[in-house]
Protein backbone atom coordinates (compact mmCIF):
# COMPACT_ATOMS: atom_id res chain seq x y z
CA UNK A 1 0.00 0.00 0.00
CA UNK A 2 2.67 2.47 1.06
CA UNK A 3 4.89 1.47 -1.83
CA UNK A 4 1.94 2.09 -4.20
CA UNK A 5 1.56 5.59 -2.77
CA UNK A 6 5.21 6.30 -3.42
CA UNK A 7 4.84 5.11 -6.98
CA UNK A 8 1.92 7.49 -7.46
CA UNK A 9 3.99 10.36 -6.05
CA UNK A 10 7.05 9.57 -8.19
CA UNK A 11 5.79 11.28 -11.36
CA UNK A 12 4.83 14.66 -9.83
CA UNK A 13 8.07 14.77 -7.80
CA UNK A 14 10.16 14.00 -10.88
CA UNK A 15 8.30 16.69 -12.83
CA UNK A 16 8.89 19.28 -10.10
CA UNK A 17 12.60 18.46 -9.92
CA UNK A 18 12.86 18.59 -13.71
CA UNK A 19 11.05 21.91 -13.83
CA UNK A 20 13.32 23.36 -11.14
CA UNK A 21 16.47 22.20 -12.93
CA UNK A 22 15.24 23.49 -16.28
CA UNK A 23 14.18 26.88 -14.84
CA UNK A 24 17.56 27.39 -13.19
CA UNK A 25 19.57 26.15 -16.14
CA UNK A 26 17.76 28.34 -18.66
CA UNK A 27 17.50 31.31 -16.28
CA UNK A 28 14.02 32.17 -17.54
CA UNK A 29 12.40 35.54 -17.03
CA UNK A 30 8.65 34.97 -17.37
CA UNK A 31 5.40 36.58 -16.25
CA UNK A 32 3.62 33.21 -16.38
CA UNK A 33 6.09 30.67 -15.02
CA UNK A 34 8.35 30.45 -11.98
CA UNK A 35 10.67 27.75 -10.63
CA UNK A 36 9.02 25.47 -8.03
CA UNK A 37 11.33 26.71 -5.31
CA UNK A 38 10.22 30.31 -5.88
CA UNK A 39 6.58 29.19 -5.76
CA UNK A 40 7.21 27.44 -2.44
CA UNK A 41 8.89 30.54 -1.03
CA UNK A 42 6.00 32.75 -2.19
CA UNK A 43 3.50 30.37 -0.59
CA UNK A 44 5.34 30.44 2.73
CA UNK A 45 5.57 34.25 2.58
CA UNK A 46 1.84 34.54 1.81
CA UNK A 47 1.17 32.43 4.89
CA UNK A 48 3.59 34.47 6.97
CA UNK A 49 1.95 37.80 6.15
CA UNK A 50 -1.52 36.25 6.60
CA UNK A 51 -2.82 37.32 3.19
CA UNK A 52 -3.49 33.78 1.92
CA UNK A 53 -5.15 32.80 5.20
CA UNK A 54 -7.65 35.64 4.97
CA UNK A 55 -8.27 34.89 1.31
CA UNK A 56 -8.84 31.20 2.09
CA UNK A 57 -11.32 32.14 4.79
CA UNK A 58 -13.25 34.41 2.41
CA UNK A 59 -13.40 31.83 -0.35
CA UNK A 60 -14.35 28.91 1.87
CA UNK A 61 -16.93 30.96 3.76
CA UNK A 62 -18.62 31.96 0.50
CA UNK A 63 -18.35 28.46 -0.97
CA UNK A 64 -19.78 26.73 2.11
CA UNK A 65 -22.52 29.29 2.67
CA UNK A 66 -23.51 28.91 -0.98
CA UNK A 67 -23.33 25.13 -0.70
CA UNK A 68 -25.57 25.17 2.37
CA UNK A 69 -28.15 27.50 0.85
CA UNK A 70 -28.14 25.76 -2.52
CA UNK A 71 -28.06 22.35 -0.85
CA UNK A 72 -31.03 23.13 1.37
CA UNK A 73 -33.07 24.42 -1.57
CA UNK A 74 -32.00 21.58 -3.88
CA UNK A 75 -32.56 18.88 -1.28
CA UNK A 76 -36.03 20.00 -0.23
CA UNK A 77 -37.11 20.52 -3.84
CA UNK A 78 -35.51 17.24 -4.91
CA UNK A 79 -37.28 15.26 -2.19
CA UNK A 80 -40.60 16.96 -2.88
CA UNK A 81 -40.27 16.33 -6.62
CA UNK A 82 -39.28 12.73 -5.97
CA UNK A 83 -42.32 12.10 -3.79
CA UNK A 84 -45.04 14.02 -5.65
CA UNK A 85 -45.17 13.09 -9.32
CA UNK A 86 -47.73 15.84 -10.18
CA UNK A 87 -45.48 18.48 -8.60
CA UNK A 88 -42.59 17.12 -10.66
CA UNK A 89 -44.56 17.46 -13.89
CA UNK A 90 -45.66 20.95 -12.88
CA UNK A 91 -42.07 22.07 -12.29
CA UNK A 92 -40.43 20.21 -15.17
CA UNK A 93 -40.35 23.04 -17.72
CA UNK A 94 -39.33 25.63 -15.15
CA UNK A 95 -36.46 23.52 -13.88
CA UNK A 96 -35.24 22.38 -17.25
CA UNK A 97 -35.15 25.94 -18.55
CA UNK A 98 -33.33 27.34 -15.50
CA UNK A 99 -30.86 24.51 -15.12
CA UNK A 100 -28.80 25.06 -18.29
CA UNK A 101 -28.05 28.69 -17.37
CA UNK A 102 -24.35 28.81 -16.50
CA UNK A 103 -24.21 30.10 -12.95
CA UNK A 104 -21.47 32.53 -13.86
CA UNK A 105 -23.82 34.18 -16.39
CA UNK A 106 -25.81 35.45 -13.40
CA UNK A 107 -22.79 37.53 -12.40
CA UNK A 108 -23.88 40.83 -14.01
CA UNK A 109 -27.38 40.61 -12.51
CA UNK A 110 -26.11 39.56 -9.11
CA UNK A 111 -23.57 42.37 -9.15
CA UNK A 112 -26.21 45.01 -9.93
CA UNK A 113 -28.60 43.61 -7.35
CA UNK A 114 -26.18 42.85 -4.52
CA UNK A 115 -22.91 44.66 -5.22
CA UNK A 116 -19.45 43.28 -4.48
CA UNK A 117 -18.82 41.01 -1.53
CA UNK A 118 -19.97 37.80 0.08
CA UNK A 119 -23.67 38.02 -0.65
CA UNK A 120 -23.34 38.16 -4.41
CA UNK A 121 -20.82 35.31 -4.43
CA UNK A 122 -22.98 33.15 -2.13
CA UNK A 123 -26.02 33.61 -4.37
CA UNK A 124 -24.10 32.50 -7.46
CA UNK A 125 -22.53 29.52 -5.70
CA UNK A 126 -25.95 28.54 -4.34
CA UNK A 127 -27.48 28.69 -7.82
CA UNK A 128 -24.74 26.40 -9.12
CA UNK A 129 -25.19 23.93 -6.23
CA UNK A 130 -28.99 23.66 -6.39
CA UNK A 131 -29.07 21.63 -9.60
CA UNK A 132 -26.81 18.66 -8.96
CA UNK A 133 -28.33 18.21 -5.51
CA UNK A 134 -31.88 18.60 -6.79
CA UNK A 135 -31.41 16.14 -9.66
CA UNK A 136 -29.53 13.56 -7.61
CA UNK A 137 -31.75 13.70 -4.53
CA UNK A 138 -34.83 13.41 -6.74
CA UNK A 139 -33.31 10.33 -8.36
CA UNK A 140 -32.33 8.99 -4.93
CA UNK A 141 -35.88 9.31 -3.64
CA UNK A 142 -37.31 7.71 -6.78
CA UNK A 143 -35.00 4.71 -6.47
CA UNK A 144 -36.01 3.84 -2.91
CA UNK A 145 -37.10 0.23 -2.58
CA UNK A 146 -40.88 0.32 -3.21
CA UNK A 147 -41.37 -2.32 -0.51
CA UNK A 148 -40.14 0.18 2.09
CA UNK A 149 -42.77 2.67 0.95
CA UNK A 150 -45.37 -0.08 1.32
CA UNK A 151 -44.12 -0.85 4.80
CA UNK A 152 -44.59 2.80 5.69
CA UNK A 153 -48.12 2.64 4.25
CA UNK A 154 -48.88 -0.57 6.15
CA UNK A 155 -47.68 1.03 9.39
CA UNK A 156 -49.62 4.19 8.53
CA UNK A 157 -46.68 6.51 9.06
CA UNK A 158 -47.59 10.18 8.93
CA UNK A 159 -46.20 12.05 5.88
CA UNK A 160 -43.59 13.74 8.07
CA UNK A 161 -42.50 10.45 9.62
CA UNK A 162 -42.41 8.82 6.21
CA UNK A 163 -39.94 11.44 4.98
CA UNK A 164 -37.92 11.50 8.20
CA UNK A 165 -37.82 7.80 9.05
CA UNK A 166 -37.94 6.10 5.65
CA UNK A 167 -37.21 8.36 2.68
CA UNK A 168 -34.30 10.44 3.93
CA UNK A 169 -32.38 7.57 5.60
CA UNK A 170 -32.93 5.35 2.55
CA UNK A 171 -31.73 8.06 0.17
CA UNK A 172 -29.00 9.41 2.43
CA UNK A 173 -25.95 7.67 0.92
CA UNK A 174 -26.81 9.02 -2.53
CA UNK A 175 -27.74 12.43 -1.16
CA UNK A 176 -24.32 12.62 0.51
CA UNK A 177 -22.69 11.78 -2.81
CA UNK A 178 -24.61 14.70 -4.33
CA UNK A 179 -23.26 16.99 -1.60
CA UNK A 180 -19.73 15.83 -2.33
CA UNK A 181 -20.12 16.67 -6.00
CA UNK A 182 -21.71 20.01 -5.13
CA UNK A 183 -18.89 20.88 -2.72
CA UNK A 184 -16.41 20.62 -5.59
CA UNK A 185 -18.65 22.79 -7.76
CA UNK A 186 -19.02 25.34 -4.95
CA UNK A 187 -15.25 25.81 -4.71
CA UNK A 188 -14.86 26.13 -8.48
CA UNK A 189 -17.67 28.67 -8.80
CA UNK A 190 -16.51 30.71 -5.80
CA UNK A 191 -12.98 31.05 -7.21
CA UNK A 192 -14.36 31.81 -10.67
CA UNK A 193 -16.53 34.64 -9.33
CA UNK A 194 -13.52 36.05 -7.48
CA UNK A 195 -11.30 35.88 -10.55
CA UNK A 196 -13.97 37.45 -12.73
CA UNK A 197 -15.01 40.35 -10.56
CA UNK A 198 -15.31 39.93 -6.79
CA UNK A 199 -12.35 41.51 -4.98
CA UNK A 200 -12.18 38.96 -2.15
CA UNK A 201 -10.76 35.50 -1.61
CA UNK A 202 -8.27 33.29 -3.39
CA UNK A 203 -9.45 34.17 -6.90
CA UNK A 204 -8.86 37.86 -6.25
CA UNK A 205 -5.47 36.90 -4.79
CA UNK A 206 -4.48 35.25 -8.06
CA UNK A 207 -5.58 38.32 -10.03
CA UNK A 208 -3.65 40.69 -7.76
CA UNK A 209 -0.50 38.58 -8.09
CA UNK A 210 -0.90 38.47 -11.85
CA UNK A 211 -1.29 42.24 -12.10
CA UNK A 212 1.73 42.70 -9.84
CA UNK A 213 3.71 40.52 -12.28
CA UNK A 214 4.37 37.95 -9.55
CA UNK A 215 4.12 34.55 -11.31
CA UNK A 216 5.57 32.83 -8.23
CA UNK A 217 2.78 34.14 -5.98
CA UNK A 218 0.12 33.50 -8.66
CA UNK A 219 1.21 29.88 -8.99
CA UNK A 220 1.44 29.58 -5.20
CA UNK A 221 -2.27 30.52 -5.00
CA UNK A 222 -3.05 28.05 -7.74
CA UNK A 223 -1.21 25.28 -5.90
CA UNK A 224 -3.00 26.17 -2.67
CA UNK A 225 -6.44 26.07 -4.33
CA UNK A 226 -5.59 22.64 -5.68
CA UNK A 227 -4.59 21.47 -2.21
CA UNK A 228 -7.82 22.81 -0.69
CA UNK A 229 -9.91 21.04 -3.33
CA UNK A 230 -8.02 17.82 -2.75
CA UNK A 231 -8.39 18.07 1.04
CA UNK A 232 -12.11 18.85 0.70
CA UNK A 233 -12.79 15.81 -1.46
CA UNK A 234 -10.64 13.51 0.67
CA UNK A 235 -12.33 14.71 3.84
CA UNK A 236 -15.81 14.20 2.41
CA UNK A 237 -14.86 10.78 1.05
CA UNK A 238 -13.60 9.73 4.46
CA UNK A 239 -16.78 11.01 6.05
CA UNK A 240 -18.85 9.12 3.47
CA UNK A 241 -16.93 5.92 4.06
CA UNK A 242 -17.20 6.34 7.80
CA UNK A 243 -20.91 7.15 7.74
CA UNK A 244 -22.19 4.70 5.17
CA UNK A 245 -19.56 1.98 4.95
CA UNK A 246 -17.66 0.83 1.88
CA UNK A 247 -20.90 -0.03 0.07
CA UNK A 248 -21.66 3.65 -0.39
CA UNK A 249 -18.46 4.13 -2.39
CA UNK A 250 -19.19 1.26 -4.76
CA UNK A 251 -19.58 2.39 -8.34
CA UNK A 252 -17.92 5.64 -7.46
CA UNK A 253 -14.84 5.12 -9.58
CA UNK A 254 -12.63 4.22 -6.63
CA UNK B 1 -60.19 -20.89 39.02
CA UNK B 2 -60.19 -17.39 37.57
CA UNK B 3 -56.45 -17.57 36.91
CA UNK B 4 -56.67 -20.82 35.00
CA UNK B 5 -59.53 -19.49 32.91
CA UNK B 6 -57.54 -16.38 32.05
CA UNK B 7 -54.48 -18.43 31.17
CA UNK B 8 -56.48 -20.57 28.81
CA UNK B 9 -58.43 -17.72 27.30
CA UNK B 10 -55.97 -16.61 24.60
CA UNK B 11 -55.74 -20.14 23.22
CA UNK B 12 -59.48 -20.59 22.84
CA UNK B 13 -60.03 -18.43 19.72
CA UNK B 14 -57.67 -20.52 17.60
CA UNK B 15 -59.08 -23.86 18.65
CA UNK B 16 -62.74 -22.85 18.60
CA UNK B 17 -63.04 -19.76 16.41
CA UNK B 18 -66.17 -17.72 17.02
CA UNK B 19 -68.40 -17.49 14.00
CA UNK B 20 -68.06 -13.70 13.70
CA UNK B 21 -66.70 -12.66 10.32
CA UNK B 22 -63.75 -10.28 10.49
CA UNK B 23 -62.41 -9.92 6.96
CA UNK B 24 -65.06 -10.08 4.26
CA UNK B 25 -64.72 -9.99 0.47
CA UNK B 26 -68.00 -9.36 -1.28
CA UNK B 27 -67.98 -9.88 -5.07
CA UNK B 28 -64.51 -8.38 -5.34
CA UNK B 29 -63.10 -7.78 -8.81
CA UNK B 30 -59.79 -6.06 -9.51
CA UNK B 31 -58.54 -4.88 -12.90
CA UNK B 32 -54.95 -3.77 -13.21
CA UNK B 33 -53.58 -2.42 -16.49
CA UNK B 34 -56.63 -3.56 -18.45
CA UNK B 35 -56.38 -7.11 -17.17
CA UNK B 36 -58.70 -8.74 -14.68
CA UNK B 37 -56.52 -10.11 -11.91
CA UNK B 38 -59.20 -11.18 -9.44
CA UNK B 39 -62.80 -11.80 -10.45
CA UNK B 40 -65.90 -11.91 -8.29
CA UNK B 41 -64.30 -13.28 -5.14
CA UNK B 42 -66.56 -13.57 -2.12
CA UNK B 43 -64.99 -14.76 1.07
CA UNK B 44 -65.49 -14.54 4.81
CA UNK B 45 -62.66 -14.98 7.28
CA UNK B 46 -63.82 -15.54 10.83
CA UNK B 47 -62.17 -13.85 13.74
CA UNK B 48 -59.27 -15.98 14.95
CA UNK B 49 -59.37 -18.20 11.87
CA UNK B 50 -56.19 -19.36 10.10
CA UNK B 51 -56.99 -19.22 6.39
CA UNK B 52 -54.48 -20.42 3.81
CA UNK B 53 -54.67 -19.42 0.16
CA UNK B 54 -52.96 -21.60 -2.42
CA UNK B 55 -52.85 -21.61 -6.19
CA UNK B 56 -50.61 -21.89 -9.22
CA UNK B 57 -48.28 -18.94 -9.78
CA UNK B 58 -50.04 -15.95 -11.29
CA UNK B 59 -53.44 -16.95 -9.90
CA UNK B 60 -53.84 -13.71 -7.96
CA UNK B 61 -53.27 -15.03 -4.45
CA UNK B 62 -50.84 -12.26 -3.53
CA UNK B 63 -53.23 -9.75 -5.10
CA UNK B 64 -56.06 -11.11 -2.94
CA UNK B 65 -53.88 -10.62 0.12
CA UNK B 66 -53.04 -7.06 -0.91
CA UNK B 67 -56.75 -6.35 -1.32
CA UNK B 68 -57.32 -7.64 2.19
CA UNK B 69 -54.49 -5.37 3.38
CA UNK B 70 -55.95 -2.27 1.77
CA UNK B 71 -52.88 -1.85 -0.44
CA UNK B 72 -55.12 -2.29 -3.49
CA UNK B 73 -58.67 -1.02 -3.89
CA UNK B 74 -61.14 -3.31 -5.67
CA UNK B 75 -62.48 -2.19 -9.05
CA UNK B 76 -65.88 -3.43 -7.94
CA UNK B 77 -67.16 -5.11 -4.81
CA UNK B 78 -66.14 -4.44 -1.23
CA UNK B 79 -63.49 -5.56 1.19
CA UNK B 80 -64.44 -4.96 4.78
CA UNK B 81 -62.68 -5.43 8.09
CA UNK B 82 -64.87 -5.68 11.19
CA UNK B 83 -67.62 -4.21 9.07
CA UNK B 84 -65.62 -1.15 7.96
CA UNK B 85 -64.52 -0.68 4.35
CA UNK B 86 -60.77 -1.18 3.76
CA UNK B 87 -59.91 2.07 2.01
CA UNK B 88 -56.29 2.08 3.18
CA UNK B 89 -54.04 -0.14 5.29
CA UNK B 90 -54.90 -0.25 9.00
CA UNK B 91 -52.50 -0.43 11.92
CA UNK B 92 -54.33 -3.38 13.44
CA UNK B 93 -53.81 -5.38 10.24
CA UNK B 94 -50.15 -6.32 9.91
CA UNK B 95 -48.54 -7.49 6.68
CA UNK B 96 -45.62 -9.91 6.59
CA UNK B 97 -43.97 -9.53 3.19
CA UNK B 98 -42.25 -12.37 1.41
CA UNK B 99 -39.09 -10.42 0.64
CA UNK B 100 -38.03 -9.75 4.22
CA UNK B 101 -34.68 -8.37 3.01
CA UNK B 102 -36.46 -5.47 1.33
CA UNK B 103 -39.12 -4.92 3.96
CA UNK B 104 -36.68 -4.25 6.82
CA UNK B 105 -34.90 -0.93 7.23
CA UNK B 106 -31.24 -1.78 6.58
CA UNK B 107 -30.00 1.28 8.51
CA UNK B 108 -31.79 0.28 11.69
CA UNK B 109 -30.81 -2.54 14.04
CA UNK B 110 -33.22 -5.34 14.90
CA UNK B 111 -34.37 -3.32 17.91
CA UNK B 112 -34.72 -0.22 15.73
CA UNK B 113 -36.86 -2.05 13.20
CA UNK B 114 -39.25 -3.23 15.89
CA UNK B 115 -39.17 0.25 17.38
CA UNK B 116 -40.48 1.71 14.10
CA UNK B 117 -43.83 0.01 14.67
CA UNK B 118 -43.89 1.06 18.33
CA UNK B 119 -43.14 4.66 17.35
CA UNK B 120 -46.07 4.70 14.94
CA UNK B 121 -48.52 3.42 17.53
CA UNK B 122 -47.30 6.24 19.76
CA UNK B 123 -45.66 4.25 22.54
CA UNK B 124 -43.55 6.56 24.77
CA UNK B 125 -39.79 6.12 24.26
CA UNK B 126 -39.28 5.03 27.87
CA UNK B 127 -41.53 1.99 27.46
CA UNK B 128 -40.11 0.85 24.12
CA UNK B 129 -36.94 -1.03 25.18
CA UNK B 130 -38.83 -3.42 27.45
CA UNK B 131 -41.45 -4.09 24.79
CA UNK B 132 -38.75 -4.60 22.13
CA UNK B 133 -36.95 -7.12 24.33
CA UNK B 134 -40.20 -8.94 24.92
CA UNK B 135 -41.06 -9.09 21.21
CA UNK B 136 -37.60 -10.19 20.10
CA UNK B 137 -37.68 -12.90 22.74
CA UNK B 138 -41.08 -14.01 21.49
CA UNK B 139 -39.77 -14.60 17.97
CA UNK B 140 -36.57 -16.26 19.20
CA UNK B 141 -34.13 -13.39 18.66
CA UNK B 142 -33.37 -12.41 22.26
CA UNK B 143 -29.66 -11.73 21.78
CA UNK B 144 -29.76 -10.04 18.40
CA UNK B 145 -31.21 -6.63 19.27
CA UNK B 146 -28.10 -4.76 18.16
CA UNK B 147 -27.59 -6.60 14.88
CA UNK B 148 -28.38 -5.05 11.54
CA UNK B 149 -30.59 -7.02 9.12
CA UNK B 150 -27.59 -7.56 6.83
CA UNK B 151 -25.86 -9.41 9.67
CA UNK B 152 -28.76 -11.86 10.09
CA UNK B 153 -29.74 -15.02 8.21
CA UNK B 154 -32.91 -15.15 6.12
CA UNK B 155 -34.81 -16.98 8.83
CA UNK B 156 -33.74 -14.44 11.43
CA UNK B 157 -34.74 -11.55 9.18
CA UNK B 158 -38.18 -13.04 8.67
CA UNK B 159 -38.53 -13.53 12.44
CA UNK B 160 -37.62 -9.89 12.84
CA UNK B 161 -40.27 -8.83 10.37
CA UNK B 162 -42.81 -10.92 12.27
CA UNK B 163 -41.71 -9.24 15.51
CA UNK B 164 -42.28 -5.83 13.93
CA UNK B 165 -45.75 -6.92 12.84
CA UNK B 166 -46.56 -8.22 16.34
CA UNK B 167 -45.48 -4.85 17.71
CA UNK B 168 -48.50 -3.35 15.95
CA UNK B 169 -50.64 -5.59 18.19
CA UNK B 170 -52.58 -6.66 15.12
CA UNK B 171 -56.06 -8.15 15.08
CA UNK B 172 -55.12 -9.80 11.81
CA UNK B 173 -51.87 -10.95 10.24
CA UNK B 174 -51.61 -11.11 6.47
CA UNK B 175 -48.67 -13.25 5.39
CA UNK B 176 -47.51 -13.38 1.77
CA UNK B 177 -45.48 -16.55 1.20
CA UNK B 178 -43.44 -15.63 4.27
CA UNK B 179 -41.31 -18.77 4.28
CA UNK B 180 -41.04 -19.27 0.52
CA UNK B 181 -37.38 -18.31 0.37
CA UNK B 182 -36.25 -20.26 3.42
CA UNK B 183 -34.74 -23.75 3.62
CA UNK B 184 -36.94 -26.66 4.69
CA UNK B 185 -35.70 -26.96 8.29
CA UNK B 186 -35.95 -23.24 9.01
CA UNK B 187 -39.38 -23.20 7.42
CA UNK B 188 -40.74 -25.98 9.63
CA UNK B 189 -39.40 -24.29 12.74
CA UNK B 190 -41.03 -21.01 11.76
CA UNK B 191 -44.33 -22.72 10.92
CA UNK B 192 -44.56 -24.03 14.47
CA UNK B 193 -43.55 -20.67 15.91
CA UNK B 194 -46.19 -18.85 13.90
CA UNK B 195 -48.84 -21.32 15.08
CA UNK B 196 -47.82 -20.72 18.67
CA UNK B 197 -47.74 -16.93 18.29
CA UNK B 198 -51.12 -16.90 16.60
CA UNK B 199 -52.64 -19.22 19.20
CA UNK B 200 -51.33 -16.94 21.94
CA UNK B 201 -52.57 -13.70 20.37
CA UNK B 202 -55.83 -14.96 18.90
CA UNK B 203 -55.15 -13.01 15.69
CA UNK B 204 -56.88 -13.81 12.43
CA UNK B 205 -54.44 -14.97 9.75
CA UNK B 206 -54.54 -15.04 5.98
CA UNK B 207 -51.53 -16.99 4.82
CA UNK B 208 -50.61 -17.16 1.13
CA UNK B 209 -48.35 -20.01 0.08
CA UNK B 210 -47.57 -22.20 -2.89
CA UNK B 211 -46.63 -25.09 -0.59
CA UNK B 212 -49.70 -27.34 -0.29
CA UNK B 213 -48.44 -29.21 2.76
CA UNK B 214 -47.67 -25.94 4.51
CA UNK B 215 -51.22 -24.75 3.85
CA UNK B 216 -52.77 -27.92 5.27
CA UNK B 217 -50.39 -28.03 8.21
CA UNK B 218 -51.11 -24.46 9.27
CA UNK B 219 -54.67 -23.74 8.28
CA UNK B 220 -58.16 -24.10 9.65
CA UNK B 221 -59.30 -23.73 6.07
CA UNK B 222 -57.57 -23.77 2.68
CA UNK B 223 -58.81 -21.91 -0.36
CA UNK B 224 -57.43 -22.72 -3.79
CA UNK B 225 -57.54 -20.08 -6.52
CA UNK B 226 -57.92 -20.71 -10.24
CA UNK B 227 -55.81 -18.51 -12.53
CA UNK B 228 -56.72 -16.05 -15.34
CA UNK B 229 -58.59 -14.40 -13.77
CA UNK B 230 -58.16 -15.33 -10.12
CA UNK B 231 -61.27 -16.88 -8.59
CA UNK B 232 -62.03 -19.38 -5.89
CA UNK B 233 -61.83 -22.94 -7.20
CA UNK B 234 -61.77 -25.07 -4.09
CA UNK B 235 -62.42 -24.65 -0.40
CA UNK B 236 -61.39 -27.26 2.13
CA UNK B 237 -61.96 -27.23 5.82
CA UNK B 238 -59.01 -28.68 7.73
CA UNK B 239 -60.14 -30.60 10.78
CA UNK B 240 -56.76 -31.93 11.87
CA UNK B 241 -56.32 -31.76 15.65
CA UNK B 242 -54.28 -28.96 17.22
CA UNK B 243 -51.59 -28.50 18.40
CA UNK B 244 -50.11 -29.82 15.21
CA UNK B 245 -46.89 -31.74 15.00
CA UNK B 246 -44.45 -31.77 12.14
CA UNK B 247 -44.20 -35.57 12.18
CA UNK B 248 -47.50 -37.01 13.36
CA UNK B 249 -49.81 -34.45 11.73
CA UNK B 250 -48.16 -34.94 8.37
CA UNK B 251 -48.54 -38.72 8.70
CA UNK B 252 -52.28 -38.72 9.33
CA UNK B 253 -54.47 -40.26 6.59
CA UNK B 254 -56.63 -37.13 6.62
CA UNK B 255 -53.55 -34.97 5.94
CA UNK B 256 -52.57 -37.19 3.03
CA UNK B 257 -56.10 -37.16 1.65
CA UNK B 258 -56.24 -33.36 1.76
CA UNK B 259 -52.84 -33.15 0.14
CA UNK B 260 -54.03 -35.43 -2.66
CA UNK B 261 -57.13 -33.34 -3.19
CA UNK B 262 -55.22 -30.05 -3.38
CA UNK B 263 -52.56 -31.59 -5.58
CA UNK B 264 -55.21 -32.75 -8.05
CA UNK B 265 -56.79 -29.31 -7.95
CA UNK B 266 -53.53 -27.53 -8.74
CA UNK B 267 -52.72 -29.97 -11.50
CA UNK B 268 -56.14 -29.49 -13.08
CA UNK B 269 -55.89 -25.70 -12.76
CA UNK B 270 -52.56 -25.63 -14.56
CA UNK B 271 -53.77 -27.87 -17.40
Amino acid sequence: MRRERWKAAALPVALLVGLEVWARASGIQSDALAPPSAIAVALVQAFADGSIIGATRDTLASAFAGLLVGGAVGLSLGIALGIFKPFDRLMEVTIESLRPIPSIALLPIALIALGFGYRMEIVIVAFACVWPILILSRAAVRSIEPRLIEVSRALKLSPGDRVRKIIIPAALPRIFLAFRLAAGIALIVAVTVEIAINPIGLGAGIMTAQQALRPDLMLAYLLWIGLIGYALNTGLMLAQKHLFGPAALAGDGR
Amino acid sequence: MIISAAARAPVTPATAPPAKSQIAFSHVTLDLGGKTIVEDVSLDVRQGEFLCIIGASGCGKTTALRLAAGLYQPTSGDVTFDGALMRAPRRDVAIVFQDYGKALLPWRTAAGNVSLALETIGMPAAQRPARIDELLKKVGLPNHADKYPAEMSGGMQQRLQIARCLAQEPKALLMDEPFGALDAMTRQGLQDEVLELVAASGATVIFVTHDLEEAIYLGDRVIGLLPHPGRIGIELSIDLPRPRDQLTTREQPEFLRLRRELFDFIKASEA
